[in-house]
């Protein structure tokens, strides 16, 4: 990676690694605390890691002029690569604690392994690790294709790769260690809040510079989602940890809101979360691969700019259905509720527009695995943003908030929605950046495919059920006028739903590894087509040759 | 400094926060079937299906 570097990109990047070598053992001495200097330590080995890889490629030749003639996939490879080791990390973390639920003695009397720390390193893990990866690697890919033009530099994307990717190791190792400020999808503390701004806003200037650069007149669709994703997570992910730290130099702060402001800036955060970083994002990404995949252009590209607006516009809106039935003022509630509702158009208008798509090439979803993930993904899309928009009406939402039943939707979406889209969009990618005809095995996309499945439709099932089941229990009243069922009756009766969901989990993390597994051989495995001319742009196996893989 | 309370709140997002939602609706609409986009738009869906070529020099 670092042979591909000019040599004053060498040089920024050697400077780079100082100064975050600094910095990192600036705060290890100086830490108030333990918790901080470990971090500075982390920050520290990070920015000395670094200074050692530029070091040692820093005198070798530059590289010819001859790599401007070709997109630059170096790091988006590398964003591949590390989306699957989080999935894995991440998605065990997630069984682990449904294992615990089920068994809550599994805690072996140590902090660090306790349901509140394991909790937040799940869904860090998975949204942050997993998808954020997923969404940089394949922004970094579609925006370079969609405007025609190569990346304007071979730093800032590194450092947006690898800058976020120690927020997600500093976020990560924190919660372990008992750093939180309480607020759930971000938890981190201001010091690693402080450095994923800096790297965000490089990514936003790199996907500025390379429209800039960009020999079509028109910005593909896919575009606009991803830069309303990086847009609005900025804005979010600002405004949600104003703080004020106890000291320059100790881990802890105070968030600025207080009372039920606090809650509703929260839920603003966290459920704009759910819609750009985890819809957004994610619809460029369909939005692209969709159409790649199956070889015809997108159904109705109209509709795509339409349900464009209405997700941006609407989705601001809707946080405050997190907070039915609280101090928040009614009127805000009702707010949150109507725009919920309104949101189903857009939504489905992408999620029609997809399987739309597909008419006319439902052969090529029988026989491709690959596509097969697009169009799950579809669904799911569709199922879940309904299932959301039904759950934020105020009397659903009575009986569904603080139940399994919320947790079924969230991982309805990020199972079924997210996971799929992005699998499928790797399997489609990972050959084309390689540089090879087809995935080391379309067997084991067909395996992945079908424990992803399995694993979606046993975890989602179970918790719909104890959902329901708790949210029954909670309310439901005996001739006295009391309640029937104590709140441990409702625990012992989700016993056998916490195995099944663990159980689905299971399933969903082994198709993580067959992935990561298959993806690993696709990028070790030595074809003619890599020894081939290196002056020409090698033909790469376009989708006509692609799409039939999986099936063969 | 003007104060905004909880009444204004209620009173802008009722009428101005409405108006907002529909003109800023009724515009998307109008550059969606604005007849000479039409081209453009077909010909940037079918533009992602060949483009791995490399970038245009």
């Amino acid at each position: 990676m670092v042979l591909n570097l000019t040599r004053s990109e060498r040089q920024g990047a050697m400077i780079v690694a100082v100064l975050l070598s600094l910095v990192g053992l600036v705060m290890t001495l100086f830490g108030a605390d333990g918790y901080f200097s470990t971090h500075g330590f982390i920050i520290m080995l990070a920015g000395m890691g670094t200074v050692f890889l530029v070091g040692r490629g820093y005198d070798a030749p530059e590289p010819s002029d001859e790599r401007l003639a070709h997109y630059y996939d170096d790091p988006v490879k590398a964003g591949v690569i590390l989306a699957m080791f989080w999935a894995v990390f991440a998605m065990f973390v997630g069984d682990w604690v449904a294992w615990l639920l089920a068994y809550p003695d599994m805690t072996f009397d140590a902090a660090w392994a306790s349901f509140g720390r394991l909790r937040p390193v799940h869904t860090t893990g998975v949204i942050f690790g997993f998808g954020g990866n997923a969404l940089i690697a394949t922004s970094f890919y579609v925006m370079q294709r969609t405007c025609r033009a190569r990346l304007p530099d071979q730093l800032s994307p590194w450092f947006v790769i690898l800058g976020y990717n120690l927020f997600c190791i500093l976020s990560v190792s924190g919660y372990f260690m008992g750093i939180t400020q309480s607020k759930e999808y971000a938890e981190a503390e201001w010091y690693a809040d402080i450095w994923l701004v800096v790297v965000w806003v490089v990514y936003f200037l790199l996907y500025l510079r390379t429209l800039q650069r960009r020999n079509e007149p028109h910005i593909y669709v896919a575009n606009w989602y991803y830069l309303a994703f990086i847009v609005v997570v900025a804005m979010l992910h600002i405004v949600n940890n104003l703080a004020l730290p106890v000291s320059w130099f100790g881990a802890k702060s105070y968030t600025i809101y207080s009372g039920v402001q606090d809650a509703m800036i929260q839920w603003w955060y966290g459920h704009n979360a759910v819609a750009f970083f985890l819809t957004s994002g994610f619809l460029g990404m369909m939005y692209y691969f969709l159409p790649k995949r199956a070889n015809r252009p997108i159904f109705s590209y109209r509709l795509s700019i339409i349900s464009f607006w209405g997700i941006t516009f609407s989705y601001i809106w809707v946080g405050s259905h997190h907070l039915h039935y609280t101090a928040l003022p009614h009127w805000v509630q009702t707010l949150g509720v109507t725009f919920s509702i309104i949101l189903l158009v857009p939504s489905w208008a992408s999620a029609g527009n997809a399987l739309l798509t597909l008419n006319g090439a439902w052969d090529k979803v029988r026989d491709d695995a690959t596509l097969r993930f697009m169009m799950v993904a579809a669904v799911f899309y569709g199922l879940t943003t309904f299932e959301g928009s039904f759950m934020a009406i105020r009397p659903v939402n009575s009986l569904s908030h603080y139940t399994d039943w919320t947790v079924a939707h969230v991982h309805a979406g990020t199972l079924g929605w997210v996971s799929m889209i992005s699998y499928g969009a790797f399997y489609a990618m990972v050959p084309w950046i390689w540089k090879q005809k087809k995935m080391f095995s379309p067997r084991l996309v067909e395996v992945h495919f079908w424990l992803s499945v399995a694993g979606t439709f046993i975890y989602v099932f179970a918790m719909w059920n104890s959902g329901i089941i708790q949210g029954l229990m909670w309310r439901t009243y005996n001739d006295v006028g009391t309640l029937s069922y104590s709140f441990i009756d409702s625990m012992v009766a989700m016993h056998p739903y916490y195995i099944a969901r663990a159980f689905g989990g299971f399933l969903f993390l082994l198709g993580a590894c067959v992935g990561l597994y298959n993806i690993w051989k696709t990028m070790k495995v030595r074809t003619p087509a890599m020894v081939s001319d290196p002056s020409r742009p090698l033909p790469v196996a376009g989708v006509a040759a692609g799409s039939v893989e999986a099936g063969e | 400094m003007m104060e905004i309370s909880h009444d204004l709140l209620v009173y802008v997002a009722k009428t101005h926060g409405l108006f907002y939602l529909v003109g800023f609706s009724i515009l998307t609409l109008i550059y969606c079937y604005w007849p000479s986009n039409k081209k453009r738009f077909d010909k940037a869906a079918k533009s992602v299906l060949n483009d791995e070529d490399g970038p245009c020099l």
